[in-house]
């Protein structure tokens, strides 16, 4: 149907994965909601070494709680674990909510967890519980993506109702970095529309000192604007993979509330931002401040003064399938190619998103990789000679063997600070990735030349 | 007299009960639970040969949020993640093979073995899919292992099952077997599903065995060198080891094989040619040590090079045992040429750090090994504790047989190892081992923790998130040490935390340059400026509020 090629070699095993687990998905997302414990139906493996990952990249405390199965556990099942655990996390937390994610564990063994949550909950008959939100997470169905969107889904399905319309917007933005929430509630607030955002881990994975101790890091959508969000004027959700899938939770918000769902791909450059912009404003009935016209003039005049520096440039980007459509969107707009686009995530649907971007002409140039891993994506770097690498930290040895810099984005990035505070989305997101990367293809050259520039 | 031995009972910790902080640390917990956790949280009373009993080695309390990981991550993460020319393939779904993936900083290199194998890069995994739960991964795992072997041609593959694997009921002896018998090099498997055991340390346990069963003896050859030598328990994180080997070289002691920092499978195949083992992390890699014993005859003797004071103690053990004057002036010397250093280091930074309070809870050694560094540096343990340890890493090997064997220690198998008939012989005469005694050495010995602390102070076994929280309100301590999971929550508190896991992209800190590098990271972080900005100027000086008011 097009030139776009496949995996070019298939081989069985993968190597250096460029994807994570479900249940990691769904944990950040549970992090993202105001007073919420994560907890792990399975062994302690698990949420240990995604409590890890999770902490290395955004430096801050994440509590995840877990069943702890242990062998018996795994022949006879786990709805005592479970409901041991839940007994303790109130003790402990008073949550606000407790997110329940499954682990392959508990998924092999075909374990009922909504039974457990009825049984636990006709335990405590005349206590007030908060809600407690279950979301089944094998990882050999699929990535941490799927893991991700299942959450918010399984969150809006499980508390939204429908309520008096009270004008507001939901906003379901996927897997962005806390700054990215911050600038995304920024313009909510600039508007002046009332938003549910979901998740929100803006605070709880990138805040500030404490004076005085905190049992659950402040901050998170509280679950009361997840209630309301049944009686919303609309919802935007990012991801154009997401649109294509059967399920999302604004469609979910429709089919149940007939709340309307617009579905774009994340806002990086110019036109998705762009779109996005319109669609609130449309949606709300207000204009777009003022502030956002001049952050996308002043866009536009980077690119105009930056442009010869990155045109034709030579790029791989990897990474979840939404970033990755979205920055190829963005690249393009740049007069950037990208040789290679590689996800660890097989939807199936990237190769197509893809190639209604790209013009005919242009996709010879190009590759795209699904459920791609680093052995893949790096022999094809190579071959392609790539300018550069736009990716999460996972891509460093390739960068550093293949002598081709890396630009890190997205998640996880493990060998620096400040993977939190990654601008990637609006008209100044867009900034700041074309800012790194117009510097960093002159830094190679400037690397590279015997002239030794030191002004341009 | 009586009342003063009564008055002896009530200990003081940082001017406040002990006792009182453990009740409030229980207060949070259902009744079941805090009896439970009450025996994993002792005060230290330590007289003469009476240490407490401290449960340990026992299942999480599920919903506590704890330090521990998975029988899996023991095995593949510890204890064979470090061995650089050993094709590691995890057999599971993606994550957990994903999440040990180059995530402990073990160095290794790679120049020191003519094929410069190292694919400690790489991480293998047959990332299974509905399909593979469904009807079976053996076929995938075949596929994968030959991959390994196409792609690397590497001396051995080593396939490790997770949690699903167990269930579905693949069999990965029977593939690992099958597959070497048809490509010819070492493929053996571990079947350490996470669900197993309580801990890591079942996955230890069960590395130990396989490395014992399918590995060492393999190579009869015995190489050159004096004084020849095992390092057991040892990982390199952040290159410790080649500090020690570096030292031994200087002593002129000839290290045969390491387990298993900066290590190679060649050297385990060929580690029963030595004459002594040495143990650094008891916890971890125990079960070695004392099958090699009964199998090969070379005894071992519990080392610790985390401290300077410590080295220098270990290097003269070693020294007494091979009882060789030659060996014994050399220690001495190369003691006596580096300590001085070190000295230097520690006096430059003492006046800074004396009298500061640290807390540890670390794995099933270092918690006790780096209290070696904080008395040099003149710093108080107020509290301390593992995430996997035993009692015998708590309370010393002497209540070994007094140890309840439960269901979930029952279920990792114990080897029975006897004489090799051919290749035992033992290193010492009976008459020799027991001059070495009297003269001081102890052989198959480890005190533990326990007897080493301070009566009063807070011993808590796999201490949980909510008792971390607890105890660091309740004293504020100067430095609390643990891993990356905790760090960002104590330092939330305003304290600093040290990583001794990975050591925070820092190290070495083992033997005598390490102990510098120790000196001067502890004093930089406990004497950081940053920590006096916490507060904002209007928030600790009233006057100045009115200043900044914004109305
Ligand atoms: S078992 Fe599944 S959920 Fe657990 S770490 Fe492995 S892949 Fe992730
Ligand atoms: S699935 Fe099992 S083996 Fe894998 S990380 Fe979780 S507990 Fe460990």
């Amino acid at each position: 149907m097009n030139n776009l090629a496949i995996k070019k070699e298939e081989y069985t095993a993968t190597k250096n994965a460029c994807k994570l687990c479900t249940p990691l998905g769904a944990s950040l997302v549970f992090k993202g909601i105001r007073g919420a414990v994560p907890l792990l139906h399975g062994s302690q493996g698990c949420s240990t070494y995604i409590r890890r990952y999770l902490i290395s990249h955004y430096k801050e405390p994440i509590d995840i709680a877990c069943s702890n199965f242990a062998e018996e556990t795994a022949i006879f099942g786990g709805g005592a674990n479970l409901k041991i655990a839940l007994e303790n996390i109130r003790r402990q937390y008073d949550p606000e909510l407790v997110g329940i994610a499954t682990t392959c564990l508990s998924e092999t063994i075909g374990d009922d967890v909504p039974m457990f949550i009825r049984e636990y909950k006709d335990m405590c008959e005349g206590q007030e519980l908060p809600p407690i939100v279950h979301i089944s997470t094998p990882s050999y169905q699929g990535t941490h993506m799927q893991g991700f969107h299942g959450a918010v889904r399984a969150l809006v399905e499980g508390v939204a109702e429908k309520r008096e319309q009270d004008g507001r917007i939901n906003l379901f933005p996927g897997m962005v970095s806390p700054a990215d929430l911050r600038h995304l509630k920024e313009i909510m607030k600039d508007f002046g529309i009332p938003f549910t955002m979901l998740p929100d881990y803006s605070d709880t994975l990138d805040g500030p000192l404490w004076t005085e101790y905190q049992r659950i890091p402040p901050g998170g959508t509280p679950v009361e604007e997840i209630r309301a969000a049944g009686s919303a004027l609309g919802s935007i959700e990012f991801g154009s993979v997401l649109a294509m899938e059967k399920e999302s939770a604004g469609r979910s918000l429709f089919k149940k509330f007939a709340v309307p769902c617009h579905s774009m791909g994340l806002p990086i450059g110019v036109d998705e931002t762009d779109r996005f912009f319109n669609t609130l404003s449309s949606v709300s009935g207000k204009p777009i401040p003022a502030k956002y016209q001049e952050e996308r003039g002043r866009l536009l005049d980077s690119y105009v003064d930056g442009h010869k520096y990155v045109i034709e440039a030579r790029a791989v980007v990897y990474g979840e399938e939404d970033l990755v459509a979205s920055l190829v969107q963005f690249l393009k707009e740049i007069g950037v190619i990208p040789v290679l686009c590689a996800s660890g995530g097989r939807s199936g649907h990237l190769q197509k998103i893809i190639a209604e971007m790209i013009p005919d002409d242009e996709q010879k140039n190009i590759r795209i990789l699904e459920n791609a891993d680093f052995t893949d994506i790096e022999s094809m770097a190579e071959e392609l000679k790539a300018d550069l690498i736009i990716g999460h930290s996972k891509g460093y040895t390739m960068s550093r063997r293949l002598n081709i810099p890396l630009i890190r984005i997205g998640f996880p990035v493990h060998d620096r600070v400040g993977g939190a505070r990654i601008h990637h989305i609006g008209y100044r997101g867009t900034q700041e990735l074309f800012d790194r990367i117009a510097n960093t293809l002159i830094e190679a050259r400037q690397n590279a030349s015997s002239a030794g520039y030191t002004y341009m | 007299m009586a009342n003063a031995a009564l008055k002896e009972e009530i200990f003081e910790l940082d001017g406040m009960d002990p006792e009182k902080v453990k009740e409030e640390m229980l207060s949070a917990y259902p009744t079941k639970v805090a009896r439970k956790r009450a025996k994993q949280i002792i005060v230290n009373k330590v007289e003469g040969e009476d240490v407490p009993i401290i449960q340990s080695n026992v299942r999480t309390v599920p919903g506590l949020i704890g330090q521990r990981g998975c029988c899996y991550a023991g095995c593949k993460g510890v204890v064979l993640g470090p061995t650089r020319d050993i094709v590691n393939i995890t057999h599971g779904p993606i994550g957990c093979g994903f999440y040990s993936w180059l995530t402990r900083r073990n160095q290794t290199d790679a120049t020191t073995t003519p094929d410069g194998h190292n694919f400690m890069t790489y991480c293998f995994s047959t990332d299974m899919q509905d399909e593979q739960i469904i009807f079976g991964g053996e076929k995938k795992l075949k596929q994968a292992i030959q991959e390994a072997y196409d792609n690397f041609h590497p001396k051995a593959i080593a396939v490790f099952a997770t949690c699903p694997v167990g269930l579905i009921g693949d069999d990965v002896h029977s593939v690992c077997k099958e597959m070497k018998e048809k490509l010819g090099i070492n493929i053996f498997g571990f079947s350490c599903e996470g669900y197993k055991g309580v801990s890591q340390s079942a996955g230890h346990h069960i590395a130990n065995n396989q490395i014992f069963k399918h590995v060492i003896g393999n190579d009869d050859t015995v190489k050159d060198g004096d004084y020849k030598l095992n390092l057991l328990g040892e990982y390199n994180i952040g290159g410790d080891a080649f500090e020690i080997e570096r030292i031994f070289k200087k002593c002129g002691i000839t290290q045969v094989a390491s387990f298993s920092g900066n290590s190679t499978i060649d050297a385990f195949a060929n580690a029963h040619t030595a004459d002594l083992n040495l143990i650094m992390c008891h916890r971890s890699i125990n079960y070695v040590a004392e099958m090699m014993e009964k199998k090969y005859g070379l005894p071992w003797i519990k080392v610790n090079f985390i401290g300077a004071e410590a080295t220098a103690k270990s290097l003269r053990k070693i020294a007494a045992y091979f009882d060789d004057p030659k060996l014994t002036e050399k220690v001495e010397a190369v003691i006596a040429e580096e300590l001085p250093e070190v000295k230097k280091a520690c006096a430059e930074v003492l006046p800074r750090t004396k009298g500061k309070r640290a807390m540890l809870f670390v794995g099933g050694s270092r918690a006790h090994h780096y209290q070696e560094l904080f008395n040099e540096l003149g710093m108080e343990t107020l509290s301390a504790g593992y995430e996997f340890g035993h009692r015998d890493d708590y309370e010393g090997r002497k209540v070994l047989p007094g140890i309840k064997v439960d269901a979930d220690s029952r279920n990792i198998e114990e080897l029975k190892v006897e004489a090799d008939p051919e290749k035992f012989k033992p290193r010492k005469s009976p008459e020799e081992l027991e001059k070495l005694r009297s003269c001081g050495l102890e052989f198959a010995g480890y005190e533990g923790m326990m007897p080493e602390m301070k009566n009063g102070s807070l011993v808590i076994d796999d201490i949980s998130q909510h008792e971390t929280d607890t105890i660091v309100e309740a004293f504020k301590p100067d430095l609390f040490c643990a891993g990356i999971k905790e760090k960002y929550s104590i330092q939330k508190h305003g304290i600093p935390l040290k990583q001794l896991h990975s050591y925070d992209y820092g190290g070495p800190y083992a033997g005598f340059k390490g102990a510098v590098n120790f000196y001067k990271e502890i004093d930089r972080m406990v004497n950081s400026k940053i920590w006096g900005y916490l507060k904002a100027p209007w928030q600790t000086n009233p006057e100045l509020a009115a200043t900044y008011a914004w109305d």
